[in-house]
């Protein structure tokens, strides 16, 4: 008889609130009446994620040392906390902005599970410390998603998302699979520590495999030039939904990459430092040059997002202590700008009932001062203006870059920089500088009333932005902890 | 106190947009705070020991300590009379704004306010981050207020202004990224000389864009034509003085080999800008034409005497950086007059507005003279200062500035005569009045500024570096 491993509930404890939040919320689809349902199963995932949030905090205080769960399976240390923090609250924001979305309300119970279930997920695939937990989480989340996509069957859109990301998403992670067969051939061991012990450094099976964990890794955060599904699914799928994969889904795939690189193949670190730096500068190309023409509001954000996958592969790729806390700093108001931002185009869409294009956010700051205001500071953060914190996520990714010796992805980091000035500008001038009148554009039948919980939901999301520029050292300090979890 | 100056506009301007104010009230509390600020600035000149000079008023925290950044704020010389042109303009910017009437008042008016602490910020910056960060941050509020409240031309303006600017500053946020981490400190006052060429351009091409440099002003006669008159007032006589403040703080005194080996070129280039600007705004065909590339030359001319490094050329680009604040920001508010009265710039309409007009004849006039450097005026010394400075490095640079001046009264007579006398022009209808005491109560204030520092140019130019020894100062690297 196997003996039962020693589980330490309460490193588990985060997973465990957002699985039970899940299951609670998809019983409401059955045992609560109809009129109940929604408020019901959105509090059950808002309180699941709030969990999350503080358990992860309570887990970041009590985790100085580094430590493995479950037969080492998962990995308990500050790196997981910190990525859980972020994946938490953005599930809690992404829940207050899904709340008024106009969808067939008997779904509300499957939306809500399925929203706990992706961060579940979330938080188990940055916890990972073997291959095969670390595919677990992958496909969780994953399928969850996929789900999510396609969770408003009548709109054609969010159908051909959810197809989209399913198929090429099922493609990313069959590579993701072979990789890690690969190297598990090459080494013979699972669990990442014990393959930067068995790897050879000049083995043509384990750099294959190390190759293809990239590229599956890649998929994940829509870096160029595995970006292909990005803006389609970006567009289609829920607004809501958007902003919870743009921001949760790249933190994981991010972190888990940091991870991965840093502890299982730091024999390999001259191969993989240049392939992300490569795969960095396709992406800053791809996103930003793509995003120049485009006209959809959700497509601009979708290729920004695609070209902040190359910024935040930057820090990863000088593999240092100072880059990882460089990614782990930038997540931050990162994944804040980013989920404000596809909640005030939310808002914009339910007043219209249309996608939100260029013409039609004509006048909009004006007309919700508080939205249009943080919609300005989302877009000046991702253009890396100061009084943001996209600014000293920047800055901090260019030293990074810099200390590694790599001046040149510096100067491209800079150049791209300047090209997302057009489009990112293009918005805040589309917001402001022309007159509602001027296109006769009204919303239909008159303005919807405000949304208090989308409201409060993008003003958190300022108050990150900017107040992660004002309070660099406390974040770095948290950044810098996690960071130490891992062996430069 | 330095930081209190940085503070209390932008706290102010937040207040002004955050309250339910109506237009009255939110232009007086404005142009209150704005009053308020020049009122700290009379105090800081007051107790700013000029005897001891250097750096006075500094203050340092923590930013983020692993790369030593930190919030490190403080007042030298000659920053003390940029500070002092940016409050004094800005107020009058504010007062004409107020006066003139903006839509939005409340968003007009914090905009301006947290412009003001901007540029102040860039002024006192003491951390190479700070400063970058005060210097984008100017641009933020900019954007907005060419965008949204400037002529029809606005949207193309604002692009090119923004595009042509954020080039020049992200080279910069490279070239502080590579001196900062290499001297693995990034405050000011600390970090040494650097002999990196690649690192001197950066800067430099964050400067010579926002001064403008010649070739690099293509962004300039639309951003001045585009925005309203106070705004134009502020880009060329405020905002235009942070490039020319950065090449003396940062880039003449810590880069002492590579402005030994660029100084012939950038010599060269502030020549062609100075006669090109100069015959450029001989031939614009409307008064913000005119002042704007007489804008360009005078950067040019000013650039110059920053890059003759030696106290001459110093004091006089300093002196001349406070009068060219000055006069153009009186001029552009006198072209936002005219304009509102005739509402046309064009010089061809224009004309014999003097007949009946004593207040707008003499003021202008006053301006005009002052600007086209006649002597006994403060531009008079503060060019005859750079001439003098570069004709160390060759007498050649000294005879192009001559010609300038000669040029610079070319075009300054044309803009008073086709102004002010000739014939009645179409525009101009006997209605047109002469100037309201409100707009008196603008503009008097600076013409009594650039009458006080023709009395006393020494006022400025022997109070801004230690112990009135500018080259020893900027070798010491203000340290």
């Amino acid at each position: 008889m196997i003996d039962r491993p020693q589980i330490d509930w309460f490193a588990l404890a985060p997973v465990n609130a957002l699985l039970l939040a899940a299951a609670l919320a998809l019983l409401c689809a059955v045992l609560v009446p109809r009129q109940w349902r929604k408020p019901v199963a959105g509090v059950l995932c808002a309180l699941g994620y709030a969990a999350a949030f503080g358990l992860a905090i309570a887990l970041y205080v009590r985790s100085a040392q580094a430590q493995g769960v479950v037969v080492d399976a998962l990995r308990r240390d500050r790196l997981a906390e910190l990525a859980t923090i972020i994946v938490a609250a953005s599930g809690l924001l992404a829940t207050a902005i899904s709340y008024k979305e106009r969808w067939r309300e008997h779904h509300a119970g499957e939306y809500y599970a399925l929203l706990a279930a992706a961060g579940g997920g979330m938080v188990f695939f940055v916890g990972a410390n073997n291959l095969l937990t670390l595919f677990l989480g992958l496909e969780w989340f994953s399928i969850s998603l996929y789900i999510l996509c396609a969770i408003e069957r009548d709109r054609l859109g969010g159908l051909e998302a959810a197809l989209k990301y399913l198929v090429i998403g099922g493609f990313g992670s069959a590579v993701l699979l072979f990789g890690m067969a690969l190297v598990y051939g090459a080494t013979g061991e699972l669990e990442l520590s014990a393959i930067a012990a068995a790897g050879r450094e000049s083995d043509s099976l384990l750099l294959l495999g190390l190759a293809m964990i990239v590229a599956g890794l890649a998929f994940k955060a829509s870096a160029a030039p595995f970006h292909m599904w990005t803006p389609d699914v970006y567009e289609g799928a829920p607004t809501p939904v958007t902003a919870f994969m743009s921001a949760a889904t790249k933190t994981a795939a991010l972190v888990a990459t940091l991870r991965i690189l840093v502890t299982a193949f730091p024999e390999n670190a001259h191969v993989w430092t240049v392939a992300l730096a490569v795969i960095a500068v396709c992406s800053l190309v791809v996103g930003n040059l793509a995003a120049l023409v485009q006209k959809s509001v959700k497509r601009i954000l979708a290729y920004s997002s695609i070209s902040h996958a190359g910024f935040m592969l930057i820090p990863i790729a000088a593999n240092s202590a100072l880059g990882g806390r460089a990614l782990l700093y930038y997540l931050v108001p990162y994944a804040a700008m980013s989920l404000g931002a596809f909640a005030v185009v939310a808002a914009r869409e339910r007043e219209l009932g249309v996608p939100v294009t260029l013409e039609n956010l004509a006048g909009y700051g004006w007309e919700r001062p508080l939205l249009g205001i943080s919609m300005w500071a989302f877009m000046l953060g991702f253009a890396g203006f100061p009084l943001t914190g996209g600014f000293v996520g920047k800055f901090y990714a260019f030293a990074a870059a810099y200390r590694h010796g790599w001046t040149w992805l510096v100067i491209v980091g800079v150049i791209a920089t300047l090209v997302s000035l057009y489009y990112y500008l293009g918005v805040v001038r589309a917001m402001f500088m022309r007159r509602t009148e001027d296109l006769q554009l009204a919303p239909i039948g008159g303005s919807p009333p405000r949304e208090a919980l989308l409201q409060t939901a993008v003003f958190a999301c300022l108050v990150v932005t900017v107040g992660s520029f004002f309070a660099v050292q406390p974040l770095i300090d948290l950044a810098k902890n996690a960071a130490e979890s891992l062996a430069f | 106190m330095t930081t209190v100056l940085i503070l209390l506009p932008i706290a102010a301007g937040l207040l002004i947009w955050l309250l339910p104010l109506n237009r009255v009230s939110a232009g007086s509390l404005a142009l209150l705070a704005a009053l308020a600020e020049v009122g700290i600035w009379i105090q800081l000149v007051a107790r700013y020991d000029f005897e001891r000079g250097g750096l006075q008023f500094d203050q340092q925290r923590n930013w983020f300590g692993d790369l030593n950044v930190s919030y490190h704020v403080g007042v030298y010389g000659f920053s003390v009379w940029l500070i002092g042109l940016t409050v004094v303009a800005m107020a009058a910017a504010i007062a004409y704004a107020f006066w003139a009437g903006r839509d939005r008042t409340r968003a007009y008016m914090g905009l301006m306010l947290f412009l003001t602490g901007a540029i102040v910020g860039v002024f006192t910056a003491q951390d190479l981050l700070l400063f970058y960060a005060a210097f984008e941050a100017m641009m933020i509020p900019l954007y907005v207020l060419v965008g949204v409240w400037g002529g029809p031309g606005r949207m193309a303006a604002t692009l090119k202004f923004v595009i042509y600017t954020m080039a020049g500053s992200l080279l910069m946020l490279a070239a502080i990224v590579v001196y900062g981490l290499s001297q693995n400190t990034f405050d000011l006052v600390d970090i040494g000389p650097s002999s990196s060429n690649w690192v001197f351009l950066g800067f430099i091409a964050a400067f010579a864009i926002k001064a403008p440099l010649f070739p690099l002003h293509g962004w300039l006669p639309d951003a001045y034509r585009e925005s309203s008159p106070e705004v134009a007032a502020i880009l060329s006589g405020v905002v235009s003085k942070a490039a020319a403040y950065g090449f003396l703080r940062i880039a003449v005194a810590k880069f002492p080999e590579p402005v030994q080996d660029f100084r012939a070129p950038i010599l060269a280039l502030a020549a062609v800008g100075l006669v090109y600007g100069s015959l450029l705004a001989f031939r614009a065909p409307d008064v913000r034409g005119v002042i704007a590339y007489s804008s360009l030359a005078q950067m040019s001319l000013i650039t110059m005497g920053v890059f003759a490094v030696n106290d001459l050329g110093l004091d006089g680009s300093v002196l001349q950086m406070v009068n060219h604040g000055l006069v153009s920001t009186a001029l552009f508010l006198l072209a936002g007059m005219v304009e509102r009265r005739t509402l046309t710039g064009e010089l061809g309409r224009l004309g014999g507005m003097a007949r009946g007009r004593p207040a707008l004849a003499t003021l202008l006039m006053t301006t005009g003279v002052i600007a086209l450097a006649v002597p006994l005026s403060s531009a008079f010394a503060g060019e005859f200062l750079i001439l003098a400075g570069v004709l160390r490095h060759g007498w050649g640079w000294a005879v192009v500035g001559a010609v300038a001046i000669v040029l610079a009264a070319m075009y300054m007579l044309r803009l008073i005569s086709a102004v002010l006398h000739r014939e009645v022009g179409p525009a101009v209808s006997d209605a047109a009045l002469d100037l309201r005491p409100a707009e008196l109560g603008v503009v008097v204030p600076l013409v009594a500024c650039l009458i006080a520092l023709s009395a006393w140019p020494a006022a400025i130019s022997q109070h801004s570096f230690r112990g009135d020894r500018p080259q020893a100062d900027v070798e010491a690297q203000f340290r």
